[in-house]
């Protein structure tokens, strides 16, 4: 079977699916790919099945040397590609030969790309998922220098195209669209409306956990405590200090502090591409 | 009940209590709204968590208010009995907390029966509730750094085990050599909401016989498949639409 060494991990690679569901009775997380679009494009450009795993790096930086022949795509963050030393297109289908090195520069927007392989990585699967939970500490343990991750055998389709349009990515800002609640009656009567109005900087403090923000605080009708119930990935859960944080894919199952508003399925993907530093603004 | 939307990814369910909570939860793993890939009880709330490419969250609002959940009925997973020894460092604190000795605290602990009302915290924390209120003491001021694995704890309306060693705030009323949480068992938790448990007490480790043998010694329905998780998830007669991945705690 072929496959794929780590050379280098750049700041943070994990391996990533389409994420842990069923367990999160039992205080387990969904996890998952972060950008759950630009993941599933990588697979669908190889034509693995939905939910092969991948490998999600976090400002590129992944270098990665092929064992045996493999193919694959990079997607997400436009990163700049090189295979053995040679540009390459990112969003295209890869022929890497034996010994071939897939090396990702640092993306000149967004945050996290993906590297899919025909066949997928072939890691153990942990209830039911390959993904890495960073807060639970859960799933695989993410690749060293010098890991070796085994590819699966090749689906029995063909890939149907060798190259996607990509999507673009943001740069300064970026629109998401909020349902607001399901806790928006805990807090002032103006609070939605600032939500709605103001710009919020995406802070250094994020990772797959949360999007921490910074921007005009968020204040609380009243006092009491919240007991802890469920989230959601999405959930803009705001904290007693005012400014939320935006829940992605490795967010806590329950949380303790009222969730003002919930941004759609479809732009989490989005905004888990927000890199420290984007504006992000509400609408709804 | 009020039914509140977390946009398109889910929908949360707040109740009175508990025990609506609780009952709710039993009519949900009984009869879940189709597209809802997880149930998650809380302590007044019960978030139906739909496929994180979002879902109809109209549909499983209404499927939600068409459910009459029958109150004092708690979902059946099992039963489980939890030897333990009642050495821990909050013992005193709590006998003088609840007003009871602490060997009237033992027996009020052994003598009820506790359900796991839900999980949380971390992977396998389960926050067990039984009928007797005597038990209820606030959580520490100040929480510990570092609490053992195996502690088994209280706070509030709640009993617990800590699954691994962890940071943590609940009084400390003994140890279990109890492993609740274990990736190499299916399903790895012990502790899923509707699990029952008795606590027994265990002499001190000196005094026990094949001290050793770490191997709880447990006796554990849910595992065996006697009458526990399986029955809950055998139950399902002939109804296969959305609910094969909403078997809540399973």
């Amino acid at each position: 079977m072929p496959a794929v060494e780590v050379v280098r991990t750049g700041a943070l690679s994990t391996v990533q699916d389409s994420g842990r569901r069923g367990h999160a009775a039992l205080g387990v997380g969904g996890s998952g790919a972060a950008d759950r679009t630009s993941y599933a494009l990588a697979n669908r450009l190889l034509a693995n099945p939905e939910g092969a795993a991948a490998l999600e790096a976090t400002m590129g930086g992944l270098v990665l040397r092929a064992r045996g022949a493999v193919t694959a795509a990079v997607t997400g963050a436009p990163c700049p590609v090189e295979v053995d030393g040679r540009g390459a297109a990112a969003d295209t289908v890869l022929h890497l030969p034996d010994g071939a090195e897939l090396h990702l520069g640092a993306p000149p927007s967004g945050l996290r790309s993906y590297v899919a392989v025909r066949g997928g990585f072939d890691v153990a699967p942990v209830l039911g998922s390959r993904s890495t939970d960073t807060l639970a500490g859960l799933g695989p343990p993410p690749p060293q220098e010098g890991t070796v991750l085994p590819v699966g055998p090749p689906p029995r389709d063909l890939p149907a195209v060798d190259w996607v349009p990509a999507r673009p990515f943001p740069e300064r800002e970026l629109s998401l669209r909020v349902v607001p609640g399901p806790r928006d009656d805990w807090f002032d009567d103006g609070a939605l409306g600032v939500l709605l109005s103001s710009a919020y900087e995406v802070t250094s403090r994020s990772d797959r956990v949360g999007a921490r923000l910074s921007g005009p605080a968020l204040s609380r009708r009243g006092g009491g405590e919240l007991p802890s119930e469920g989230m959601v990935p999405g959930s803009l859960q705001v904290p007693p200090e005012g400014r939320p944080v935006l829940f992605l894919a490795d967010h806590p199952v329950t949380g303790g502090y009222p969730v003002i508003a919930v941004v759609v399925a479809a732009d989490v993907s989005r905004a888990a591409q927000a890199r420290p530093g984007t504006a992000l603004r509400f609408h709804r | 009940m009020r039914v509140l939307r977390c946009a398109d990814s889910g929908v949360l369910v707040e109740v009175a209590d508990l025990d609506e909570a609780l009952a709710l939860q039993a009519a949900l793993v009984e009869d879940p709204p189709r597209g809802v890939t997880d149930i998650v009880p809380a302590a007044r709330t019960v978030l139906l968590r739909m496929h994180p490419d979002g879902g109809d969250a109209d549909a499983v609002a209404e499927a939600v208010g068409r459910l009459r959940p029958r109150r004092g009925e708690r979902a059946r997973a099992g039963e489980l009995e939890v030897p333990v020894q009642y050495d821990g460092e909050d013992l005193a604190d709590i006998a003088a907390l609840t007003g009871l000795s602490e060997r009237d605290v033992v027996a009020v602990h052994t003598g009820a029966e506790w359900t796991v009302a839900f999980c949380g915290f971390a992977p396998g924390f389960g926050y067990l509730v039984c009928d007797d209120t005597r038990l209820h003491v606030p959580r520490r001021g100040e929480a510990r750094a570092r609490v053992p694995p195996g502690a088994v704890a209280l706070a509030g309306e709640f009993t617990g085990i800590y699954p691994r060693a962890s940071p943590g705030g609940w009084r400390l009323l003994g140890r279990t050599d109890v492993v609740t949480w274990d990736l190499e068992r299916d399903p790895p938790a012990l502790l899923r909401p509707g699990v029952r448990v008795r606590f027994t007490e265990e002499p001190p480790p000196a005094r026990r016989r094949g001290a050793g043998s770490a191997a709880a010694p447990c006796r554990t329905a849910a595992q065996n498949g006697e009458q526990g998780a399986q029955q809950v998830n055998g139950r399902r007669s002939g109804r296969s639409e959305g609910g094969g991945r909403a078997d809540a705690g399973s």
